[in-house]
């Protein structure tokens, strides 16, 4: 799960974190009276005016802006709000800015890049940090990897002093900031614990001009299975930026997940799910989604998940494929058929059902009467939907 | 012989009174699966499963009460990781977790425990083993299953199933096969169980499932390049999945460099193993395999 900045800010400023404040605004009525209030309580005329979406990149796109006069914070808010901000990671269609948080403006001597996550493959934390702040991490990274300084963090331990100061040391610093800055590494890596997050990453954690050190920016990204001990966390959830469609399903019990072909699929277990994609694009066509109907694949679940991948109108043929384990099969035909009857066939359905009870599936099927198309393994169910998408 | 469990395996159920755990411990008596306990705190002394299986308090009173040595674990998300503890400190030595959704960070503790008391866990949120016609471990449906030589490893429940169904058109059956989970932080890895399989007589090809996300199947790869004998027969799911985007498993999830499929298949390639760029020849691929 992901959170804005502005609540990622604030998560930091209860961990004692010192941040880049502001205030947030979803109104442009607000917006004279916040500028004000952010230039008075900071003592600064020039703020900076930050689009809170949860896509990164952020800067790039246009959706942050130094505002030197009133006037300009002004205008600035006025285009922002309601914008399509395109970056990177939104895709072409952007994603609507809603809500705008205006900060104070830092003079700023150097940026640095720091995060926190879990090395899968040591069964423990890394701690990364980097000279190279404000750009992706991801080049520098692959480029010029020396840059990165990393400590592994044992989460039984926790983190000490000496690795604080190793990553301090790392980026340069000295004097009152190297100080400040170890702190903030303790408290970043007790932050990242006590959320139960998978990543915090602050890009860029600067230096300013009178030596201080401060978080620009806040990415969290938390386990969603751990958010029923956060409740407050969870509030946080923001449904306007996700898909529509995948929220729907997330309350369906449904893992969907759009993507931009026209064959659509229905399927027990992630792994199947995805296999089902790779098969479907192998027979020539484009899958429209991942769906993972899980370990309960009822009548209701059936006709739920027909809803969900029906409501995209790219969608021209649909497989499901259910290996049946606990899941029986006959269940699953019974589940087809009344969810077809409901919602009516509005393009070809190919079924595929091995497992348990699967013959007596087959036969449910056939004697149903509707125009499911039956399939013997993968391979045929692909080549059955794709050919029924080219068609229809 | 065959790998971690055979007829032998004394089992104790951790959560045996929840509704899956019973349903489920309920389908492994009934493949044959030596259960001699069930834990659930609280309702200890008490009998489950018609009086077949007998109810303790702690995993520990499980051990020395009832000899257990394999336990599996049907206990919710927010208390499993405990669970997984608590037979680690009991002396349990194979520890098999179904559940799925634990957090991550209870996870990596856990683990670390477990390192130190040298326990093998396989797990968490993965359907379990089944030594065919011995012992079934787990939610794997018995009767897919036929008793032969291969061995499979996979990350994924399901797609466990679809290898197993094809290897059965095909005539081959199975030694042992092993769901080794799809979160973050598993116990097993498939190079763990490679080297199980490579060292079992009643083993002579293995089928390893893996998917996008982490370095696994590639640091497996890279082990069978060196030290395998035995054909290995690999397929990666999630060709079409996008970056960035978490598919369904915690774990499968692309964040840049060589975790995508290709990337793995790539490397599988190039480590000598047979790799299927479709799930749909993994059963002929080992046919062919085992001919050569």
């Amino acid at each position: 799960m992901k959170i804005h900045e502005f609540q990622g800010k604030n998560i930091f400023k209860s961990y004692g974190i010192p941040i880049q404040d502001g205030y947030v605004i979803e109104n442009i009525d607000e917006a004279p009276e916040t500028i004000e209030k952010v230039q008075k309580e900071f003592n600064t005329e020039a703020v900076v005016v930050k689009a809170q979406i949860h896509a990164g990149g952020r800067g790039k796109g246009g959706g942050v802006k130094y505002s030197p006069s009133t006037k300009k914070a002004l205008e600035n808010v006025k285009n922002m709000l309601g914008m399509n901000l395109v970056t990177h990671q939104t895709g072409t269609d952007g994603q609507k800015v809603r809500k705008v948080y205006i900060t104070e403006a830092l003079d700023i001597k150097k940026e640095y890049y720091c995060a926190i996550t879990l090395d899968r493959s040591q069964t423990k934390d890394v701690f990364m940090v980097s000279t190279e702040g404000g750009v992706e991490i991801e080049k520098v990274a692959e480029e010029t990897p020396e840059k990165i300084i990393k400590v592994w963090i044992d989460p039984m331990v926790g983190i000490k002093s000496f690795q604080a100061r190793k990553l301090a040391f790392g980026l340069g610093l000295t004097g009152d900031a190297f100080k400040t800055a170890t702190r903030v590494f303790m408290k970043m890596y007790q932050c990242y614990m006590g959320t139960d997050a998978s990543i915090v990453e602050i890009n860029p954690l600067v230096l300013t001009e009178d030596d201080c050190v401060v978080a620009l920016d806040a990415k969290f990204n938390f386990d969603g299975n751990a958010m029923y001990r956060h409740p407050k966390i969870a509030a946080l959830r923001d449904k306007d930026e996700e898909d529509p469609t995948e929220v729907e399903a997330s309350e369906y019990n449904l893992n969907y997940i759009k993507l931009d072909g026209n064959v659509g699929c229905m399927v027990n277990g992630a792994g199947l799910a995805m296999a089902t994609m790779d098969i479907i694009k192998l027979a020539g066509g484009e899958p429209a989604n991942f769906l993972d109907v899980g370990g309960a694949a009822s009548a209701e679940t059936v006709k739920n998940g027909f809803k969900i991948i029906l409501s995209d109108d790219h969608v021209k043929a649909i497989l499901i494929n259910i290996f049946g384990g606990i899941v029986r099969c006959d269940r699953v035909a019974n589940g087809v058929i009344q969810a077809v009857k409901e919602l009516g066939l509005k393009v070809p359905v190919v079924v595929r059902l091995e497992g348990t009870n699967a013959k007596k599936a087959k036969t449910i099927l056939s004697e149903s009467g509707l125009a499911i198309i039956p399939a013997n393994d993968m391979k045929d169910a692909a080549k059955k939907v794709v050919d029924a998408a080219l068609k229809n | 012989m065959s790998i971690l469990v055979n007829k032998d395996s004394r089992v104790v159920v951790q959560g045996i009174t929840g509704s899956e755990g019973t349903f489920h411990a309920t389908q492994m008596l009934e493949y044959g699966t030596k259960i001699v306990a069930g834990v659930t705190p609280g309702k200890g002394g008490q009998s489950t499963l018609e009086g077949k299986v007998h109810v303790y308090n702690s995993v520990e009173e499980a051990r020395t009460e009832a000899n257990a040595n394999v336990s599996i674990i049907f206990v919710p998300p927010p208390f499993a990781a405990e669970a997984i503890v608590e037979a680690s400190d009991a002396g349990i030595e194979l520890v098999v977790c179904i559940t799925e959704g634990i957090p991550v960070h209870d996870m990596v503790k856990a683990k670390r425990i477990i390192d130190q008391n040298s326990t093998r866990l396989i797990g968490p949120n993965c359907p379990g083993i089944i030594t065919v016609d011995e012992c079934k471990l787990g939610i794997i449906p018995g009767f897919i299953c036929q008793k032969g030589n291969v061995g499979v490893v996979s990350k994924s429940g399901t797609l466990t199933y679809e290898a197993i169904g094809q290897l059965g058109h095909f005539g081959l059956g199975q030694s042992t096969a092993i769901g080794i989970g799809g979160d973050p932080i598993i116990g097993t890895t498939i190079t763990d169980v490679l080297e199980l399989f490579e060292n079992d007589p009643e083993t002579d090809g293995v089928v390893m499932i893996g998917e996008i996300g982490g370095q696994m199947e590639n640091e497996a790869a890279r082990w069978a390049k060196d030290n395998m004998t035995k054909p290995v027969v690999g397929f990666i799911a999630g060709q079409t999945a996008p970056s960035g985007r978490r598919m369904g498993h915690a774990g499968a999830i692309v964040s840049g460099g060589d975790d995508t499929a290709e990337a793995k298949m790539q490397i599988l390639t190039e480590c000598g193993i047979a790799v299927c760029e479709s799930v749909a020849e993994i059963g002929e691929k080992m046919k062919a395999a085992l001919n050569n």
